[in-house]
């Protein structure tokens, strides 16, 4: 069976594609699937250090498709998991390096190879973003649950459908829950109210992720991190799955931990 | 408010600030969605007043216009009062 393509992608920048790509890849391999994590932001290409993978790049994406090297030769087996490789973006190059016919070919000789080809986009909606979404199967649109973010996402669910591309799927990223509690973050059913899309997931704020970007980990090898658990969520689901969602809940404050303390004490102290 | 939803930051219904994102969220998305600018809006507005003025006599201070969101669909939602000879209006007193 040939392997699914899935880009990840969300118009505005910084706002978790390249994390979430990296987590679902070693999420789906710990599944014991073979996927490829392809960096499609050239120029610009970061999945490399989000993986920790940047020191051994020989031949990207460029090189593949100008023919430079064969597609196997490019790809970059992450060695804590038996199935995980790595297609680099070219670095010195621009947006403009690659069609979207070219990459479309590059990804029906990766469905022959891998299970899973999970495409990180570039942020915008030039070329870049079009050469992304051009070989998808499925596009997953990632947004956090602030109205710059979620206007963006808007306009790209809009865009995917009118390429035929559609219904893209939701992850939002880096929900903070005692902001959500208080009433000063959108929570996940005013973003599903206001972009009318289906849900893949939603992956609280998490200060791991920084930590893993920094040491090349991705969180999902971690345990404890409450993001890595949320990606691992996500992977169950895009392999088809029921997986419940779960309600994310801050922890307690010291001030309402101490209220605890002094209701369960009768008021007596 | 009490004192102990004020020691835990909890907001009254009507301070949320989430409240004012997902409101201005869904304006500018129907505009997003249907690339009517808003100014376009008094143009249209203007338009159909002129065009129903020519059969029946409309109260054009009170036509509103407006852009609204519901369930994935956006609709334009006009209320135009007439203005119907020998019945006056009762306008709503100012204020």
């Amino acid at each position: 069976m040939p392997g699914r393509v899935i880009t990840i992608t969300s118009g505005k920048g910084g706002v978790g594609k390249t994390t979430a790509t990296a987590n679902l890849g070693v999420v789906l391999a710990q599944r014991g699937m073979r996927v490829a994590v392809v960096d499609a932001d050239i120029g610009l290409r970061n999945l490399d250090v989000v993986m920790g993978l940047e020191n051994r790049i020989i031949y990207d994406l460029v090189d593949a498709v100008e023919g430079h090297c064969r597609l196997e030769q490019a790809l970059i087996r992450d060695k804590r998991l038996p199935e995980l490789y790595l297609l680099p973006a070219a670095q010195t190059r621009d947006k403009s390096a690659v069609s979207e016919e070219q990459m479309c070919e590059l990804c029906n000789d990766l469905r022959e190879i891998v299970d899973f080809a999970l495409v990180d986009s570039p942020a915008g909606i030039e070329q870049g973003y079009r050469n992304a979404v051009a070989p998808a199967d499925e596009i997953l649109v990632i947004t956090t649950p602030e109205v710059s973010a979620v206007r963006d996402a808007d306009r790209i669910i809009g865009l995917v459908e009118a390429e035929g591309k559609g219904p893209a799927r939701l992850i939002i990223n880096r929900l903070k829950p005692a902001m959500v509690q208080r009433g000063d973050m959108l929570d996940t059913q005013d973003v599903l109210d206001v972009l009318a899309v289906e849900l893949v997931g939603v992956v609280p704020e998490d200060e791991k992720i920084i930590v893993s970007a920094n040491q090349g980990r991705p969180a999902a090898l971690l345990n404890g991190s409450l993001a890595g658990q949320a990606f691992h969520r996500i992977g169950g689901r895009l392999l088809g799955e029921v997986v419940p969602f779960v309600e994310l809940k801050a922890p307690p404050s010291f001030l309402e931990r101490l209220l605890d303390i002094f209701q369960a004490t009768g008021g007596d102290l | 408010m009490s004192f102990w939803d004020r020691l835990f930051g909890h907001q009254e219904a009507e301070n949320r600030s989430k409240d004012v994102a997902k409101q201005r969220l869904q304006v500018v998305l129907v505009h997003d969605r249907t690339r009517i600018r808003p100014g376009l809006l008094d143009t249209i507005r203007d338009e159909i007043v002129s065009g129903i003025s020519k059969h029946v006599e409309v109260d054009k201070g009170h036509v509103e216009l407006s852009l609204a969101s519901e369930g994935g669909q956006s609709r334009l939602v006009a209320d135009i009062p007439l203005k119907v000879a020998g019945r006056p209006r009762q306008r709503p007193t100012a204020g």
